[in-house]
């Protein structure tokens, strides 16, 4: 019984730990930039074609295949936000809304012209296939990779930002666009930068979630649910909270369909109502 | 005089239906060409597209003429305004495609008030074909492949097994025909759950099933992304045959999945219609012409089931000469029987649902790849659930 209770919550930890490289990134966007970017899920799906071209076409690892999808969903997310998102900057919520929403249609309608409807398989290395037995519980090596994926890109960030200059810059340019610009900072390079950066780790996500959950062109659809979901009970712009947010729901979604598997599916729902109800700005939330 | 008149009337035929050559016959597709379910749908028209390009597009003096109609995902509401559409505006003669239950059950009263031939190509559910007498399925049903394989299960030797079926009418249709199958040749059910129909993880699932350790756990999802997810959290957690028997419906060992789930498939053994690689001259020109028209795309249900739609389509145009009416469509349709590249098939005159062959196959390596090998057949299965109730 303790036996089955450690695996599902380290199930629910690896599971966490995908929604939230998925979900950081827009953490960071609508948090720091009050730009609601529909579209993240978009680039995770970019991030994930990527990955697959880079290993079928390249014929590359797939270890090196996920700096490619971090870099090509950075350096793409790039050209949109200097042609199309910087012009909605100061549009209301709506506008945003509308237009990125329909940038995952686009999105959608590419991947299905350029590879297909089908789903895309992908073939591990040997050494994250598998399980390691400890005491008979049997951990999966893959979902061991993805908690140390996630928890290295988690201290990246926070020292980053907390620590780094351009961390300071960032913070900056966010509590007080105005001041930042009159001391000198360049903000629009700044936003560029951090928007590259959040749709880059979202490109990162998607490549490691196609191990778990497959890839198809829905993808940009299928997880813009559990991704707005980690963004509001994480609250805006923490990226502590996006991790709390990613721990909680992963676990009580595989806890839920373990212990209670009628309801399990909707727990996590009932859980987001429920914070959001005591807490309307997320958990680690400011606004 | 009256030979004179009969060749002078023959002759007057032969040059109206040299008028007539240039008329067509409409057929209008409506499957999801866009959404969740765009796979289906393209694969399913890749069949048809197949067929025509096999065996010409003109059939009985005829034109055919393919009109196509996009649902977008599983939308009754639209299908029935598209086969209303199709009907009126365009004046289609033959209703076909129907990738899902929901979308071909929307149609279906446009079929009966128009008096048109509807041509199920895929949608699985028992009952569909009972909703017009206007209704052909050329596909599959879900009872159809699931109940012989429950008896199969229990006369393979297992005598306890678990079911995880995706929650949602065709996933409790299979949990339903497999245990019943299952349970009146001698079986005993231990433990069922219902997983969420889009579930991206299955761990917490699989973990149940290892908690009750059956001897077999039996497991329909539908295609797409989740098959690979499950096959792989079951070796996960050391859930693999012949420990742990593995059955599902065939979308389980999909080419797809298979490649994707690598050597945690082995063995795993699936109940379905249409078999990839069965070694079959119909099957191997079929494949072969299929993937040179389709990017090296493997047919799959769906392709077959448009293909075969075509041939009864096209079959029945011929019987009646050309006429398109939907009384003398299904009359040519009712008892047809022929060798499709799945095997022999048939339509059954009193149910006008198709007759086939149930193949149950196992994931093996050949040649180091995995294929879903037939290793038993069940010749002309029947829907068991029609006429069961009457």
């Amino acid at each position: 019984m303790v036996g089955n209770l450690v695996i599902v919550i380290f199930d629910g930890l690896a599971f966490g730990m995908l929604l939230f490289v998925l979900s950081v990134g827009l953490s960071v966007t609508l948090g720091l930039m009050n730009f609601v970017n529909l579209a993240h899920g978009a680039f995770a799906m970019l991030g994930g074609y990527l990955a697959i071209v880079a290993m079928r076409q390249l014929g590359l690892p797939f270890l090196a295949a996920l700096p490619v999808a971090f870099l090509g969903a950075a350096l793409i997310s790039v050209l949109f936000e200097r042609a199309l998102f910087r012009r909605l900057y100061r549009a209301d919520a709506l506008n945003q809304v509308l237009f990125t929403i329909g940038l995952v249609f686009v999105a959608a309608a590419s991947a299905a012209y350029l590879f297909g409807t089908g789903q895309q398989p992908i073939q591990l290395p040997g050494y994250l296939q598998g399980v390691v037995e400890i005491g008979g519980m049997r951990f999966g090596v893959y979902r061991m990779f993805l908690i140390v994926v996630a928890l290295a890109i988690t201290v990246l960030l926070v020292l980053g930002l907390d620590y780094t200059r351009f961390g300071a810059q960032v913070r900056a340019s966010v509590d007080n666009q105005r001041a930042a610009q009159g001391l000198g900072l360049n903000v629009d390079t700044i936003f560029a930068v951090t928007f590259a950066v959040g749709s880059g780790l979202a490109g990162l996500g998607g490549a490691l979630a196609i191990e778990m959950v497959g890839l198809d062109p829905s993808f940009g659809f299928h997880y813009l649910v559990y991704v707005l979901i980690v963004v509001s009970v994480g609250g805006l712009g923490s990226i502590a909270g996006s991790f709390v947010a990613a721990v909680v729901l992963g676990v009580c979604d595989v806890a839920g369909k373990y212990f209670v598997p009628e309801i399990g599916s909707f727990l996590i729902y009932l859980l987001l109502v429920g914070i959001l109800f005591v807490r309307p700005q997320g958990l680690f939330g400011k606004r | 005089m009256v030979k004179k008149i009969v060749v002078a009337l023959a002759m007057g035929f032969g040059l109206a239906g040299g008028a007539n050559a240039q008329e067509t016959v409409k057929i209008g597709v409506i499957v999801p060409y866009s959404g969740p379910f765009a796979d289906a749908g393209n694969q399913l028209d890749a069949g048809i597209e197949l067929y025509i390009q096999q065996h010409g597009d003109e059939v009985a003096g005829k034109k055919i003429e393919i009109i196509r109609k996009d649902t977008g995902g599983p939308s009754p509401d639209v299908a029935k305004r598209l086969a209303q559409e199709l009907v009126v505006r365009d004046g289609v003669d033959i209703l076909a495609g129907f990738a899902l239950t929901p979308e071909a059950l929307g149609a279906a009263d446009v079929a009966t008030q128009a008096e048109k031939l509807m041509v199920v190509m895929n949608a699985a559910t028992s009952v569909v074909t009972e909703m017009s007498p206007y209704i052909v399925r050329t596909s599959v049903t879900i009872p159809q492949v699931n109940y012989p394989f429950g008896k199969w299960a229990y006369e393979s030797g297992v005598t306890q097994a678990y079911t995880l079926v995706a929650d949602y009418g065709p996933g409790h249709d299979a949990e339903q025909s497999f245990a019943r199958g299952f349970t009146e040749a001698g079986g005993e059910i231990i433990g069922a759950d219902n997983t969420p129909v889009a579930n991206p993880d299955f761990s917490a699932y699989v973990q149940r099933v290892r908690g009750a350790d059956p001897e077999a756990v039996y497991i329909f999802i539908p295609g797409g992304a989740q098959p690979a997810a499950i096959g792989k959290a079951l070796a996960e957690r050391g859930l693999t045959p012949p420990d742990t028997k593995i059955f599902g419906q065939g979308e389980l060992t999909h080419p797809e999945a298979l490649e994707s789930m690598g050597e945690n498939a082995l063995g795993i053994i699936t109940t379905f219609h249409y078999t990839l690689e069965r070694d079959d001259p119909l099957n191997n020109e079929f494949v072969e012409a299929y993937r040179e028209a389709n990017d090296g795309r493997s047919p799959d249900l769906f392709s077959i089931g448009g293909y075969d739609g075509m041939h009864l389509i096209y079959e029945a145009l011929k019987e009646t000469e050309g006429d398109t009416s939907g009384d003398a469509l299904v009359e040519a349709a009712k008892g047809m029987s022929w060798d499709s590249p799945r095997g022999p098939m048939s339509i059954d005159p009193e149910t006008r649902d198709v007759v086939q062959t149930v193949y149950i196959r196992e994931v093996q390596e050949v040649d180091g790849v995995l294929q879903n090998v037939i290793i038993d057949e069940i010749p002309n299965v029947k829907d068991p659930l029609h006429g069961a109730d009457e």
